[in-house]
């Protein structure tokens, strides 16, 4: 794995709207080695009362070498943590290591893409436009929020989509309602072959049902509690339905015996944070999900353009 | 992430090895049971070889899924985390884990955990038989994430002794560590028990039981309710317990662990009593944490003019 320690320096701190802060750091090491869907762990400080990094997705980057390639994180103000990293500006240093996690699966032949993004998760979503962009492939996007001023950079979102379509729960901009109010037509619309989703977890879950509906792959990235980010700490682990064995025919028969390997805890950090849709129990305990209307694992997939899912979701090697 | 010195081969540098009872350590400095995994993942920052040892997380009989989510929640100075021992068993330790660490020349200690005296036993077993070369064994009956709590073994004389005879008589030429609880109302009574039981040693302390609540939603924040608190947040409580225990039992080698940040927090425990330092939480933060507190004691050793760690252990001074 190509995980390292490094110690960045803020090129600048911006503002996207009112409630999100960003923060464009000079690493070359982790900028020229990240891919969409990676994120990095910040420490905030060096004092005591707070000692765990954040975990941040990528959100852009650019590449200029070896010497000044920059990455730039967005956040909210949710703590200590990220009232540190708001105040701090050009030339601060910051400790990060990354990058970190399994990104985005690409599709491996020219694909229509559909990006949806919800709140300060659709962040991962505009590194991967860019760069599904310059491999040629079609890419469209749906931002939601709960209103207006929680709406991630709109402006960037309509010039990277061939289509853009916005969705907010209190009708301040774009559609009023949720983002999987328009998913249907949007899919049939845009033609989609491959859903990127990364936001709350009700909404991960609702657009998987509607992309496994449409028998459409469907990838999203979670953001969960961690403790360290690298592989070690076991806290931020995604109950993952176990891909189903297709030559035993066991498991739909006796929920008893089945029951107990029904799922397995994968560490968002390290097999994550990027998932395939279809196989993570959103939402509760994983004993109470009944087996919905989700494809299971395997399922043949319309026009897969990424090829085998199951692959990607293999434990790491090292 | 300034001026952080590199243990170097530089002629000179102070020689940081220790004796923790029969076992040679390179230096005093381990990773904490469940803060290092197996050492994979840490390899990308650590050459795993120069740890003093490691301490890996802890194995069961057979693989456990551990607890639902939410597992961790961040608090001042710490964390608290019911994670519920999630590991793959001891065969894949045996299989794939310790493989790898002893091509990397790691010293390495395993940490054994179960339900039942009779799990800890058969875990054991499979050491004895298959773990050739490892340097000890950590013994954790203080897990507070166990399916009952209100028996954790290390809260009883007789659980705590019921267990590490039957380890011991498992594991007959392998240093056996209990790792004890510091939520009890006296150390020494258990320490002593586990040491008639026949333990070669203690490591002190394990996460102190703790718990958070969430006052918008009035529910627990983490999903096993309560867990185990860890961090700077509980090391006085490290330092009161291997005093106390070195006190009372000051021939018997003791791990210290809980909370330990830098190299003056593992110095503190070393003259408290403890003859080898285990970082835990530290790790998640930085994973070359060891590295950078051998660098220190290195340090604080050329400015004393230390050349025997081992002068330290125990050197508290009191009432003089």
């Amino acid at each position: 794995m190509a995980m390292m320690m490094a110690t960045g320096e803020v090129l600048g701190h911006k503002k996207y709207g009112e409630h999100y802060h960003s923060l464009t750091i000079v690493a070359p090491d982790i900028g020229e080695r990240v891919k969409p869907g990676q994120f990095v762990n910040i420490r905030c400080g060096e004092d005591r009362s707070n000692i765990l990094r954040r975990p941040f997705s990528v959100y852009r980057v650019h590449k200029r070498g070896g010497w000044a390639s920059t990455i730039e994180i967005v956040f909210d103000l949710q703590g200590p943590g990220t009232r540190y990293l708001s105040q701090l500006r050009g030339h601060s240093i910051v400790d990060l290591i990354g990058p970190l996690g399994r990104g985005f699966a690409l599709p491996k032949r020219r694909a229509h893409c559909l990006l949806v993004g919800g709140g300060i998760g659709a962040a991962p979503l505009f590194f991967l436009a860019d760069e599904l962009r310059n491999e040629g492939h079609r890419v469209d996007v749906i931002l939601g929020a709960r209103n207006s001023g929680l709406l991630l950079n709109q402006i960037d979102a309509r010039r990277l989509a061939s289509v853009c379509r916005i969705t907010t729960e209190d009708g301040s901009a774009g559609d009023n309602g949720r983002v999987t109010d328009i998913l249907d037509e949007t899919i049939e619309k845009c033609q989609t072959e491959v859903i990127y989703t990364c936001g709350p977890h009700p909404m991960l879950d609702a657009v998987t049902k509607v992309a496994v509906s449409h028998r459409i792959p469907v990838q999203v990235a979670v953001e969960e509690l961690m403790a360290c980010g690298y592989g070690v700490c076991m806290t931020c682990v995604m109950p993952l339905r176990k891909p189903v064995k297709t030559t035993k025919e066991s498991s739909k028969k006796d929920g008893g015996a089945g029951e107990e390997d029904a799922f397995v805890y994968a560490r968002s950090c390290t097999e994550g944070p990027v998932f395939n849709g279809a196989h993570v129990i959103f939402n509760g305990t994983p004993d109470l999900v009944s087996d919905v209307e989700l494809a299971p694992a395997g399922t043949p997939i319309r026009q897969s353009p990424i090829g085998d899912l199951d692959d990607e979701l293999a434990p790491p090697g090292n | 992430m300034t001026n952080s010195h590199h243990p170097g081969t530089d002629v000179g540098e102070p020689d940081l090895s220790v004796q923790l009872g029969s076992i040679s350590l390179s230096n005093p400095i381990l990773v904490a049971s469940g803060t290092f995994g197996a050492g994979r993942e840490g390899s990308n920052f650590i050459d795993v070889s120069k740890l003093g040892g490691i301490i890996v997380k802890s194995m069961t009989l057979n693989p456990w899924k551990g607890k639902p989510t939410p597992r961790m929640t961040e608090t001042p100075s710490g964390m608290l985390n019911a994670i519920g021992i999630q590991n793959k068993g001891v065969d894949h330790f045996l299989a794939e884990d310790l493989p790898w660490l002893m091509k990397r020349e790691a010293t390495v200690f395993a940490s054994i955990a179960g339900n039942t005296v009779e799990e800890f036993v058969r875990v054991a077993d499979k050491l004895r038989t298959g773990a050739r070369g490892i340097a000890g064994v950590e013994v954790n009956i203080s897990c507070p994430n166990l399916e009952d709590r209100n028996n954790m073994f290390s809260h009883s004389t007789t659980s705590t002794a019921a267990v590490v005879e039957g380890v011991k008589k498992a594991l007959p030429r392998v240093p056996v560590f209990p790792k004890l609880s510091p939520n009890v109302t006296s150390l020494p009574e258990i320490a002593s028990a586990a040491l008639e039981a026949g333990a070669d040693g203690l490591s002190l302390i394990n996460t102190v039981f703790g718990m958070a609540i969430d006052i918008e939603t009035r529910r627990p924040k983490l999903a096993g309710t309560m867990g185990g608190l860890s961090g700077p947040a509980i090391r006085p409580i490290a330092v009161r317990a291997v005093h106390e225990v070195h006190r009372a039992f000051p021939h018997v080698p003791l791990i210290g662990q809980g909370g330990v940040a830098d190299a003056t927090d593992a110095l503190e425990l070393m003259l408290a009593g403890a003859s080898a330092v285990a970082v835990g939480t530290m790790n998640f933060v930085n994973p070359r944490s060891a590295r950078d507190i051998c660098a220190g004691i290195s340090t604080y050793m050329k400015t004393h003019r230390l050349t025997d760690l081992s002068e330290l252990v125990g050197a508290l001074k009191l009432e003089d």
